[in-house]
Parts: structure tokens; C-alpha cells; sequence
């Protein structure tokens, strides 16, 4: 069965929308939905998705928008799975209890765009350094204020 | 090496704090590695990474697209083809664009000559890291000679800028086909060499084998891809599964390990290099003459959208995250570096194995440090 004709069933206790991008099926969740979205993306057995291949963060500045790829190794198919969340507080339950492989992505994910990842292991610095000030990802960052040199 | 005793309030037990790098020679960058000792066993490791951080990602919204391409081959610096072609089928993806015949057998050609140089360096300083001295020799050797027939191509060792938006800069030189020729008998016998040389040596396979094992489904979960994903029994190759470009004409096969440990991620490699010449004298067959470029613009706009594409760079599932306003700029551009992924995975390899294999499992998952910190 087409991915996209099974996700409202699977997904019927979500408030879920299904669209495209490109030769992408896109999910759309609420921020506090995200953990469970991607757990019964991983459980359920007609969806099987084992493997969380990328976890994004785009700054639409009126939201920002944490986005999920994940691909099924056993079923061979992918799915999007996209949470807005507001740009002044945005804050996102973890997924690491689901795919360990997460851990770095969303500690990335808060070092560049401030995006707190509720229950996250350790949420420590990951790519820039302890006491950097700003999330450096974000359209609004000063940019060319910046001279530490 | 530092050596320090760790704050009371956090150890467990006598733990000894160790500290690698971050200017380690065996941290094939700048990389840091802080782990607990108990006695010879390692207890607890923490990877601590960010050290080359250039912001590439927040640099490519600042950039056109044909610009953006000479920031990819600073991602992953030992394959940057692989780099610019990831880039290059992402826009492509978005903008719709077909990419003319001749122009996708070049990329796959020099592309899977840059995974076998990739291979070789990985194969010379996982020699070192093991404790032989020779094997860097014969990789070097191997590698500098794809370098020089990259240079002849595309005028740079490194750092080509020659994969394009639909298609590539320039045809082949004239002389290419017969440089290939010597070049593709001579790296035969030289993967053959090397293998020789390390594979069945007797101190080599006690380093390598049993030491640092992961499972398939552990290595799923934790997001390792490529080499290293493989040598655990998972067939994932994302040429296969999904595949890009033209890799579906192509007959190869998928090297696959069964225990891995740090001696199938490190076969899983040499094997690769005989596949990968399998596809490249496939490849060579297949080009015909033609355009090497499609009709672009000069400057290339993407419609308003986004595409994710992914492809199988040396190290692994290399994937690419454009978000396009319509503008000649991309509005977000995130990679998804193998590297980063399968650096994660250390902190679990390297749990209860010996200080002295430390540097061995670190050079088995081959990282390249440009794309963990991007």
C-alpha cells in the first residue's frame, strides 16, 4: 500500500497533515507531537523506520521548522516528518530514545538554532564552543557585526 | 598525551582521566577525545568535536549556487568529487534539470576513482594506527596516482570546482581514455599489492579482529552508514537502494562484512576499490560523445522548494537538504555528513575496549573531520 493512503490511519491519533515535496512524503506535526510521531514511525511495522537519516532545522524566521528524513532499511521507503515551532521559545521533545542517532543532530540543532530538545540525554555544546553566545544558524544572527578578531 | 586525576564528585570509582588531542597526530585532525580508564579498559569516552567548525552551512546562504560547489570540496576533503556531485544532484533535483549522458558517466568515473583514492589514504593511515609503518607508503603511492589524473581533468589536485550545475566544467582531455587505461592496471595491481600486505598479517589481524564490533541493528540505530554499516551485514548502499545519477546500468556488488569489527569495516574498504574499478571500465563503455552540460543559465535559480537528496560518499550516506526561495541564493542548505553520524557511534565502540585499540577503532570508522564540524 502507497505510504501516503496508510499514514492517516496509522497516524489517526495525531493531528497530523500529509503533503509532498517532490518525490517526498511530508508529515506535519505539532512540535509536541514530534516524539510520538516518530515512534510509532519506528514501531509500527507497516512503516518500519529504523533508520533516522537527518534531522534538520530551517528558520522560516516566523517559525522554525525541525525536519525529520527517515528511511526504512527493511521497507526501502522514506518519510518527512516536519514540526513548525515558534521562533521566541522553541522547544521540541527529543528523539534520541527512538534512534540513538540522534544525539549529535539535535545537540547540533541547539548549538545553531537554539532549538531545546526536551529530555535530551546531554545537552552540551556540540560543534561551537562552551559560552558561545547565539545560535549562529539564525537568520537573525548579526553576522556582520560580529569581530572577534 | 595529558594526564590528569578526575574532580572527586564525578568519579566513580579510581577512574583515570585521559585526554587525546585535540592536537593529536592519531586523531586524523583536530579532534578530541577524553576518555575514563579503568586500568586497561576504557570505561567512558566523550568525543568532543567542532574544533574546524566553518559554518559552511550558514556560508552557503550567503552564496550563488555555482559559488557554493567550491564550499562542498571543503566538506569532505580526501573525496571532494563526491562532495561537489551530492551538491550538484540536489539543485539539479529541484530545478528539474536533465543532465546529459555524457556528462553523468564523467562525474561516475571520477567519482568512484575518488572513493578508490579516499579508500587508499584510509587504508595507509589505518596501517599507521595499527603500528605499520609501510602500508602509508604503498596508499600514498596508490592515491597520488588518481591525484595526478584528477589534476590533468580538472586542473587541481584538490579542491576541483569541476562537477556542475547540469553537468560538468569541461569535457575530458583528449588523452584521457588511454591515461585511464594505465591508470585502472596499475591501481589493480596495486590494490592487490596492499591487500598482501596487510590483510594477512599476523599482528595486523590481532589488532583488527574482534575489536571494536558493532551489530547491524545497533548500527542502524546509532546512524552509521557506508563502510562501516557494512562490515556489520547490513547490505545499505545508498547507489543501490535509492539509486542517483545514472547507478543503475551499472552490475557491481556490495562488499559486506559479518562480525563488524575493526578488520570487515577495514576489508569492506579494499573491496569496495575492486568494485568501484568494476564501474568505472562499465562506465567508460557507456560514455559516448556529446554536450558535457545541459542548457543553465549562468546563473541557476531553483524554483521555490526543497529537495533532499542523498548519495553514497566513501564514508556513506552523504545527504544534501536544500530549501530554494526562488532567489539565485539557497535559502538553507544542511548536510547530512556520513562522518558526523559515524563518529556517534564511537562513544559505544570504544566502551569496554582496550586504551592501546583506541586509535584503531577511531581509524576504522575513517572520519574526516571537514564534514563532522562542516
Amino acid at each position: 500500500m502507497a505510504l501516503s493512503s496508510l499514514l492517516p490511519e496509522v497516524y489517526s491519533d495525531l493531528d497530523i497533515e500529509i503533503g509532498a515535496a517532490l518525490d517526498e512524503v511530508v508529515v506535519t506535526v505539532r512540535p509536541s507531537d514530534v516524539s510520538a510521531a516518530c515512534r510509532i514511525a519506528k514501531d509500527d511495522p507497516r512503516l518500519a523506520f529504523d533508520y533516522l537519516r537527518c534531522l534538520s532545522v530551517v528558520d522560516y524566521v516566523d517559525r522554525l521548522e525541525v525536519v525529520y528524513h527517515l528511511f526504512s532499511l527493511g521497507r526501502l521507503h522514506r518519510l518527512v516528518i516536519k514540526a513548525a515551532a515558534p521562533p521566541d521559545s522553541p522547544r521540541v521533545p527529543s528523539v534520541v530514545s527512538v534512534w540513538k542517532g540522534a544525539d549529535w543532530f539535535e545537540r547540533e540543532a541547539h548549538d545553531l538554532f537554539g532549538v531545546v530538545f526536551e529530555g535530551h540525554p546531554n545537552p552540551a555544546p556540540l560543534l561551537l564552543y562552551e559560552g558561545f553566545e547565539g545560535h549562529p544558524g539564525l537568520k537573525s544572527f548579526p553576522f556582520h557585526e560580529y569581530d572577534e578578531w | 598525551m595529558q594526564f590528569q586525576q578526575q574532580p572527586a564528585q564525578q568519579a566513580d570509582s579510581l577512574d583515570l582521566m585521559v585526554n587525546m588531542g585535540p592536537q593529536h597526530p592519531s586523531t586524523h585532525g583536530v579532534f578530541r577525545l577524553v576518555i575514563w580508564i579503568d586500568g586497561e579498559r576504557i570505561v567512558r569516552a566523550e568525543p568532543h568535536i567542532g574544533y574546524l567548525h566553518r559554518g559552511s552551512e550558514k556560508l552557503c546562504e550567503g552564496e550563488q549556487y555555482g559559488q557554493i560547489i567550491t564550499l562542498f570540496d571543503r566538506l569532505d576533503y580526501v573525496s571532494n568529487l563526491n562532495c561537489e556531485l551530492a551538491f550538484c544532484l540536489t539543485v539539479e533535483k529541484l530545478m528539474g534539470l536533465e543532465v546529459p549522458d555524457r556528462a553523468s558517466c564523467i562525474r561516475v568515473v571520477l567519482c568512484e576513482l575518488n572513493r578508490i583514492a579516499s579508500h587508499m589514504l584510509f587504508y595507509g593511515v589505518f596501517g599507521l594506527d595499527a603500528g605499520a609503518m609501510t602500508p602509508i607508503l604503498y596508499g600514498f603511492r596508490e592515491r597520488e596516482r588518481v591525484q595526478s589524473l584528477f589534476e590533468r581533468v580538472t586542473g587541481a589536485r584538490m579542491m576541483h570546482n569541476y562537477i556542475r550545475v547540469g553537468g560538468v566544467k569541461e569535457d575530458l582531455p583528449s588523452d584521457f581514455a588511454e591515461r585511464l587505461g594505465e591508470l585502472t592496471a596499475l591501481l589493480r595491481a596495486g590494490i592487490d599489492e596492499c591487500d598482501e600486505l596487510l590483510t594477512n598479517n599476523e599482528l595486523f589481524l590481532s589488532r583488527t579482529k574482534g575489536v571494536g564490533a558493532i551489530g547491524g541493528s545497533e548500527g542502524v540505530d546509532y546512524g552509521l552508514s557506508g563502510p562501516s554499516l557494512r562490515a556489520a551485514g547490513v547490505a545499505e548502499d545508498v547507489r543501490v537502494s535509492e539509486p542517483y545519477s545514472i547507478y543503475d546500468r551499472f552490475d557491481y556488488g556490495i562488499p559486506v562484512g559479518t562480525y563488524g569489527d575493526c578488520f570487515d569495516r577495514y576489508y569492506v574498504r579494499m573491496e569496495e576499490m575492486r568494485q568501484s574499478l568494476r564501474i568505472v571500465d562499465q562506465a567508460m563503455e557507456q560514455m559516448e560523445p556529446g554536450p558535457v552540460s545541459a542548457k543553465v543559465r549562468r546563473i541557476a535559480r531553483p524554483p521555490k522548494g526543497e529537495a533532499y537528496l542523498r548519495t553514497e560518499s566513501p564514508r556513506g550516506d552523504f545527504g544534501v537538504y536544500l530549501v530554494s526561495d526562488g532567489s539565485d541564493k539557497p535559502y538553507r542548505v544542511k548536510v547530512r555528513a556520513p562522518s558526523f553520524a559515524n563518529l556517534q557511534a564511537l562513544q559505544r565502540l570504544l566502551r569496554g575496549a582496550y586504551v592501546a585499540d583506541a586509535v584503531v577503532i577511531l581509524g576504522s570508522i575513517d572520519i574526516v573531520l571537514g564534514e563532522v564540524d562542516r
